[in-house]
């Protein structure tokens, strides 16, 4: 008897009960298509946040200072630029940051981050402006006011209205807006990278948060390729300006560098993926379970042909085979429709990520489909070719 | 030449209070080309020797040798391939297997003996002509009226051109005007030369066979040669 033929009384068998066998593949169908889309999502929400933290640029390294300390002064700022100790330091930005509510006539918005630094500011932390200019070194030598904003705040004070040339105020002060940045992609889940306004440093220190310490400074690499030098160079250079105090055994400052924080990021995102597919994996187990019941209930209910097949000279391995075939091609049916699904459900966004399928996934939850198909029909499929000719034809 | 040979079977059903003793060592041959009608009352044990007959169950005790092969020495296997070169079953309540076309149902047995399709389907074309429902093999069981079924079952017991035909009470189930017709075909068999094993308790059916065999309480009481009745 020919494969061809099992699989004919095996497409047979499904078609004598297309809702049962549709029910059933069902449970494959949802099993399949939630390991593939949940591996997708897990997939999609990692390249997110690795896109997010390359827009924040991959040469910056930026160096913080831990628990209100005030070790990161403008004189540091200055050393860490040094073409001579730090050749591989292609800028320095000090960087002071505070929360301001931003006026205009008499519309207020709280932006999340008002910025004082430098220029290099704008290309060390990849905020190019779009319309108007930023404000240059003799900006920041005279502290004069003037503003860049981002397109959140632009969004938010002067819908409708070009905003170069107008006046705001920050938490009182006067501020002119020159510029507004270009719109980045990477709005995170609780900062949005848009929500920001760049004054020169000397301006938000006199106006806003006083001569203290800086919150952090931006260095920037030369290429990519350099960070680890740069973040050793600067490493030195802060050690030899900064004493750490005698009470405390842990540095004043951080240095954090972007690709570090993608790995950890990503290690996060990988670890989230798996418990996400571990979820769904459970969910293709319950469909298995699913085809071994309906199985039983078919071999049951057909306890009486099999009977007729075995008085007609059925061996025992024909009728093991078409069970098992009918089993298989349940759940194969249900898991390439569940592909289907996931294919398109990986085009709408869910929860904020856009799915991302993994091809690997796929031809693993086919797999995996089809060795459900073969464990869970197995017993059904043995208990129908172990039946005794006489036995099964006497069965009511 | 002897088709069948059973010598001394027993058959026990259950065991301790609920023992039943469905045949009491039955010996019995049969050679090419006879007819046997076997009679007997309900629990006479002529469905259990048919069923062992028929290979579908397994003696207590005894011996049974079909075509010179002792069958209670085969295995499972050996036992499907005998059920389907040598004989060839007829069942009281037809047992087609339901869904599928009457050609398909007789085709059965062929594609189990690893028969091409397209001489498969010749070979069940050709039975079923036989039979007389060449122009009905393309409908499905519950298209067809008792006789009809009962004849593509019988159909299907033929195209494997089995040494042995075995009906358990074939007409049990049909009127006078079907079982006309099957015990025409059984006729016709006959006069063909097959060996034919036929359970009844209808005298006028048993009439048609050229032997008679009648059981009762698991034993062989009458086993007489007779003059065939025609129709």
């Amino acid at each position: 008897m020919s494969i061809l033929e099992v699989l004919r009384f095996a497409v047979r068998g499904i078609g004598a009960n297309k809702l049962r066998s549709g029910l059933t593949m069902l449970g494959i169908l949802i099993g399949v298509a939630a390991v593939i889309l949940l591996v997708a999502v897990g997939n999609g929400s990692a390249r997110q946040v690795a896109d997010r933290i390359e827009a924040l640029g991959t040469k910056t390294l930026t160096v913080q200072g831990v628990g209100g300390s005030d070790a990161l002064t403008p004189t540091v700022a200055d050393a860490l630029d040094d073409p001579v100790l730090a050749p591989d330091i292609a800028s320095v930005s000090p960087v002071t940051s505070t929360q301001a509510t931003l006026t205009y006539q008499g519309t207020d918005y709280s932006a999340q981050q008002l910025v004082g630094s430098t220029p290099s500011y704008f290309a060390a932390s990849n905020s190019p402006v779009g319309a108007g200019a930023t404000f240059t070194a003799d900006d920041v030598t005279q502290g004069r006011p003037v503003v860049v904003i981002g397109q959140t705040v632009a969004d938010e004070l002067f819908p409708g209205v070009d905003p170069v040339g107008k006046e705001i105020t920050a938490n009182g002060a006067l501020f002119t807006v020159i510029g507004v940045l270009d719109e980045k992609s990477s709005a995170s889940g609780f900062m949005d990278a848009n929500d920001v306004a760049i004054a020169p440093l000397t301006a938000v220190q006199q106006a806003l948060t006083g001569y203290g310490a800086l919150t952090s400074i931006v260095v920037e690499a030369r290429t990519p390729e350099k960070v680890t030098d740069a973040q050793a160079q600067a490493s030195l250079i802060l050690s030899q300006r900064i004493q750490t105090p005698a009470t405390s055994n842990t540095q004043p400052y951080r240095i954090q560098n972007a690709s570090q924080l993608l790995q950890t990021q990503t290690e996060t995102a990988d670890t989230f993926t798996t418990l996400l597919g571990a979820v769904a994996g459970i969910s293709l187990l319950v469909g298995g379970i699913g085809i071994t019941n309906i199985m039983l209930v078919t071999v049951t209910e057909r306890t009486r042909e099999i009977g007729i097949r075995k008085a007609l000279g059925a061996p025992r391995r024909a009728i093991l085979t078409q069970f098992l075939a009918e089993a298989t091609m349940l759940s194969l049916l249900g898991g390439g429709l569940g592909v289907a699904a996931a294919y398109i459900g990986s085009n709408f966004t869910i929860v904020g990520v856009r799915p991302v399928i993994v091809p690997s996934s796929i031809a693993l939850a086919l797999c995996v489909s089809v060795a459900i198909g073969l464990f869970f029909g197995s017993v059904p499929a043995n208990r129908a070719a172990r039946l005794r000719p006489i036995d099964a034809l006497r069965y009511e | 030449m002897t088709v069948l040979d059973v010598r001394a079977v027993t058959k026990v059903y259950g065991q301790g209070a609920a023992t039943v003793h469905a045949l009491r060592g039955v010996s019995l041959t049969v050679a090419r080309g006879e007819y046997v009608a076997i009679m007997g009352s309900s629990g006479s044990g002529k469905s259990t020797l048919m069923n062992i007959l028929g290979c579908l169950d397994i003696p207590t005790t005894g011996q049974y040798v079909l075509d010179g092969v002792d069958v209670s020495r085969l295995n499972d296997r050996q036992l499907a391939l005998v059920r389907n070169r040598r004989i060839g079953f007829v069942f009281q309540s037809f047992n087609l297997i339901p869904r599928t076309t009457a050609v398909a149902n007789v085709e059965l047995p062929l594609a189990y003996a690893g028969i091409k399709a397209a001489g498969r389907r010749r070979r069940a074309r050709a039975a079923l002509d036989l039979v007389g429902l060449a122009q009905r093999a393309d409908h499905e069981p519950n298209q067809l009226s008792g006789g009809q079924q009962q004849r593509v079952a019988v159909a299907r017991a033929l195209v494997t051109e089995p040494a042995l035909v075995l009906a358990d009470e074939p007409t049990g189930n049909l009127d006078s005007r079907s079982t006309e017709d099957i015990l025409g075909i059984f006729d016709d068999l006959h006069a063909a030369g097959r060996t034919i094993l036929l359970i009844t308790h209808e005298d006028d059916v048993a009439a048609r066979a050229s032997r008679l065999i009648r059981l009762v309480d698991g034993q062989l009481v009458t086993d007489v040669l007779q003059q065939r009745v025609p129709a």
